[in-house]
């Protein structure tokens, strides 16, 4: 018995078992049915025709008028089926949208992937999170030959694909920077350069440059519109705002930025951070600088990289489990 | 041949009568009342598109036989503007209505077969097929 034999068949006593007793059992048998249906991919006005033709052989003497009026259900039902079988393409067309996305964005996580340097007399952690698929936020390690330990993080106006691929260049560009690093605000300037003649004019990134230098404990930095980080002084326990402006990368070729630095005595630790992080939304509106400390406060005690992932969790967990923006969390600690 | 018979579109209610066509051979093919309802749904949406982007055009409705086979075959075609991105028009989603028509993608659906050709300057043709199983 091929499915639509049976299809008419199981229809048939459906109905034949309502018209005898109303009850909600067969109305629940109706909705399994479309179960099956579904699954096989009937369109509605083929169920509109077995129900007027099993009318029929059912009672013979059904009024014309009443047997007519299904052709206009079946009309009517037929925009229904349409619209059913774009779906179930629009649905598959999804699917393979998804699937390519996932791939996109692990091809981006090997692309952008950089490795935390393992640098004695620091503690780093760090923490990149997408709120979609793929990430708008970069973040870059690198130890150059003077054993200086340089941190980019970055973040571009925008969201998802463009965002991201906008990210790849960033990276190719920083990749081709000279091996002997130069002092951070030249970094940006030439970095700036790169942005303004290859991207889109809508397109603005930020970023923070840094570069720590372990014979003198000292962190030289630039910021080109980023999100201002944060300073934890260990002898005072207090938190400073990283102080640092500039103009965002790919406004202007001919910017300079002014370089700032500061020492790093043991305990201090240097916080960045993208504006995920500040601008994740909870109920009570945006997260203050000051609940930011509390929750890094919070986990003080722990390694840098165990405070990043537990505030990372706090957060998620404030916000509902949505990011609604890439969030990406740096913290570097001098070790007492 | 010979068994082709043509309502020409010039306004909204050509629509009526080329869809009547439609059924009357799509019966007389032996073709069963949702099949009927898939030929004349796909022959008003090319007839309205007829009528709102050509201004006037026909629709041809001819019984083909092949081997044992029987179908019934549209013919949709006008001398108005044409279409410049086949292509898009035929991707689900595109439609203007946003989906609320069955559009050329549901036409290509209702019906076995679908062919067309248009372009700028030179009309449209469109010929749907569907064979009698
Ligand atoms: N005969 C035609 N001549 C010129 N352009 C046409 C013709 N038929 C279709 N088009 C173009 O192709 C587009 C897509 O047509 P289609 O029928 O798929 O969707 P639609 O008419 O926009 O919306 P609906 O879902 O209501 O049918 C139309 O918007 C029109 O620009
Ligand atoms: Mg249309």
């Amino acid at each position: 018995m091929d499915f639509r034999e049976k299809m008419e068949q199981e229809y048939r006593e459906i109905l034949i078992n309502y018209l005898k007793n109303q009850s909600e059992q067969s109305l629940y048998q109706g909705q399994l049915f479309s179960r099956h249906t579904l699954e096989q991919k009937i369109s509605p006005e083929e169920i509109v025709s077995l129900h007027k033709s099993l009318l029929l052989e059912l009672y013979p003497e059904v009024p014309e008028s009443v047997l007519h009026s299904f052709d206009i259900l079946l009309e009517v039902m037929m925009g229904y089926g349409v619209a059913y079988r774009e779906h179930q393409s629009l649905r598959n067309k999804q699917m393979e949208l998804r699937t390519e996305m996932e791939i996109a964005a692990n091809v981006q996580q090997t692309l952008l992937g950089t490795s935390i340097p393992d640098v004695e007399g620091l503690d780093i952690g760090a923490l990149s999170v997408p709120a979609k698929h793929m990430n708008g936020d970069y973040f870059h390690f690198v130890v150059d030959e003077n054993n200086c330990i340089n941190v980019a993080i970055a973040d571009v106006i925008g969201k998802g694909i463009p965002a991201a691929l906008c990210m790849s260049m960033i990276k190719y560009a920083m990749d081709s920077l000279p091996e002997n690093r130069n002092a951070p605000n030249l970094v940006l300037e030439s970095l700036n350069r790169v942005v303004e003649q290859n991207v889109d004019p809508s397109m603005f990134i930020t970023m923070f440059y840094g570069m720590y230098n372990p014979e003198n404990h000292t962190i030289y930095y630039s910021s080109a519109g980023h999100e201002p980080g944060f300073f934890f002084q260990k002898e005072t326990e207090e938190f400073s705002e990283l102080e640092a402006r500039g103009l965002l990368l790919g406004i202007d070729k001919k910017t300079k930025y002014l370089q700032f630095e500061k020492e790093v005595l043991p305990g201090d630790m240097i916080i960045l951070m993208s504006d995920g992080v500040t601008e994740c939304r909870t109920e009570e509106g945006f997260l203050e600088k000051e609940e930011l400390i509390g929750y890094i406060r919070k986990y003080i005690h722990l390694s840098a990289q165990e405070i990043v992932n537990n505030i990372y969790k706090d957060l998620e967990r404030l916000q509902h489990f949505q990011l609604r923006d890439d969030f990406t969390l740096i913290i570097i600690r001098r070790n007492v | 041949m010979g068994n082709q018979s043509c309502v020409k579109i010039l306004n909204e209610w050509d629509i009526v009568a080329a869809r009547q066509l439609g059924r009357n051979v799509a019966k007389e093919l032996g073709f069963g009342t949702v099949d009927q309802a898939r030929i004349t749904t796909a022959i008003s949406e090319l007839a309205r598109n007829i009528y709102l982007y050509a201004g006037q055009g026909q629709i041809c409705i001819e019984k083909i036989y092949d081997g044992g086979k029987a179908g019934l075959k549209i013919i949709a075609a006008d001398n108005g503007p044409g279409i410049n991105d086949i292509r898009q028009v035929m991707e689900d989603g595109f439609s203007t209505s946003g989906g609320l028509g069955a559009g050329l993608p549901g036409v290509k659906r209702l019906m076995d077969e679908f062919d067309i050709d248009s372009s700028p300057g030179s009309g449209t043709d469109i010929i749907a097929t569907k064979w009698l199983r």
